[in-house]
């Protein structure tokens, strides 16, 4: 379906790419989400910095997307549903985070505000993207076919009307912030 | 030193609007490691050769090394935190982060064995999942994916227990 608000194609693409990866890349660094230290503590549960930039940035977006999907303004991005690949690629991801201490995203963001060991990850990962490459013939022939449940999204599991989805998911939102805000309170170190 | 840093919910909300600028303007998501994934065919060249590239059925369908929107995106996010850490007056060259620091000592050769390893297997296990915190994270859970939320979870669990295997033992940071 032609989107009637995307007037950016073409070769103006590239430097929409080059713009909005900058805004992402100066939001990342300013979000404090370049940093190895706030990241490997969210995971300790000794900082919510990450979980209040994700939750917010999903919302906002989430509902914000709704609306305009409402009006048929925007096109729906859904990458497949292939279990078995989503949870092992899921389960090194979140092995490969602590270790590395960044996620791709604010990887390279890092190395932008000089972090030399984020700069050895992306050695890393252009290597694990090699690797992948490599794989990739016999991946497609025996684990993306498992459990493929194709570009589902959550509302089309259920009878629940797209906003009920959307109410649940600002709930949800707002539960975690709460408990953040009651959990920071309560233990005052850092 | 005055912190650089904005308010976290303030960040994630400008970044949600992003991602709308993104999906409506562009008709695309905001995402991070396909792009590395086509600069790794880029750097496989010189050694297997552009045939040898173009051979591979993922370089050839799923990550074309070229500069499109997502490679772009990668090379804009580095140059976004470049400019603003340097005019924040935040930038610093550091190759040991603290808390690593603390638990596995200040040895530099350590630390970068260890992120290049971690690396690897997150890259590996973002194009295997088909996306990472941005892709997965951010625009395919903002639109209720299945893959996504499925990604979220499951990746953050993993993450808790590799966290507390690693760093259980430095617990006065």
């Amino acid at each position: 379906m032609p989107n009637p608000l995307a007037f950016i194609t073409g070769p103006n693409l590239l430097w929409a790419g080059l713009l909005f990866g900058f805004l992402f890349g100066v939001l990342l660094h300013r979000g404090g989400v370049t940093d190895y230290n706030v990241i490997v503590k969210q995971f300790l549960f000794r900082d919510f910095t990450v979980l209040k930039v994700m939750f917010t940035a999903i919302v906002v977006g989430g509902v914000g997307l709704f609306i305009l999907h409402g009006q048929e303004l925007t096109n729906w991005h859904i990458k497949p549903a292939t279990m078995l690949a989503v949870v092992l690629g899921a389960v090194l991801f979140g092995i490969g985070m602590v270790i590395y201490g960044y996620c791709p995203g604010t990887g390279v963001a890092a190395i932008g505000a000089g972090k030399l060991d984020a700069l050895a990850g992306f050695f890393g990962m252009l290597v694990g993207g090699i690797a992948y490459a490599f794989s990739y013939d016999w991946i497609a022939a025996n684990i993306l076919p498992v459990a493929d449940l194709g570009k589902k999204r959550l509302p089309e599991l259920s009878p629940l009307p797209e906003w009920v989805w959307y109410a649940g998911l600002v709930a949800l939102a707002a539960v975690v912030i709460a408990l953040v805000a009651r959990f920071e309170k309560s233990s005052p170190k850092s | 030193m005055k912190s650089p840093r904005w308010n976290p919910y303030l960040v994630g909300a400008l970044i949600g609007v992003l991602s709308l600028l993104t999906f409506s303007l562009a008709d695309k998501p905001i995402g991070m490691s396909t792009g590395i994934a086509q600069a790794s065919g880029a750097c496989a060249m010189p050694v297997i050769g552009s045939d040898g590239v173009a051979e591979n059925t993922y370089w050839a369908k799923k990550a074309v090394p070229a500069w499109d929107y997502g490679s772009l995106f990668v090379l804009g996010s580095f140059l976004g935190a470049l400019v603003s850490a340097v005019m924040s007056g935040n930038f610093k060259l550091e190759s040991v982060p603290k808390i690593w620091r603390e638990r596995f000592g200040s040895s530099v050769m350590k630390r970068m064995v260890a992120a290049f390893i971690g690396g690897v297997v997150i890259l590996f296990g973002a194009r295997l999942a088909d996306g990472c915190t941005s892709g997965h994270g951010i625009s395919g859970s903002l639109q209720l994916a299945v893959s996504s939320w499925a990604f979220f979870l499951v990746m953050f669990a993993s993450g808790i227990i590799t966290s507390f295997l690693l760093f259980r033992r430095n617990s006065k940071a």
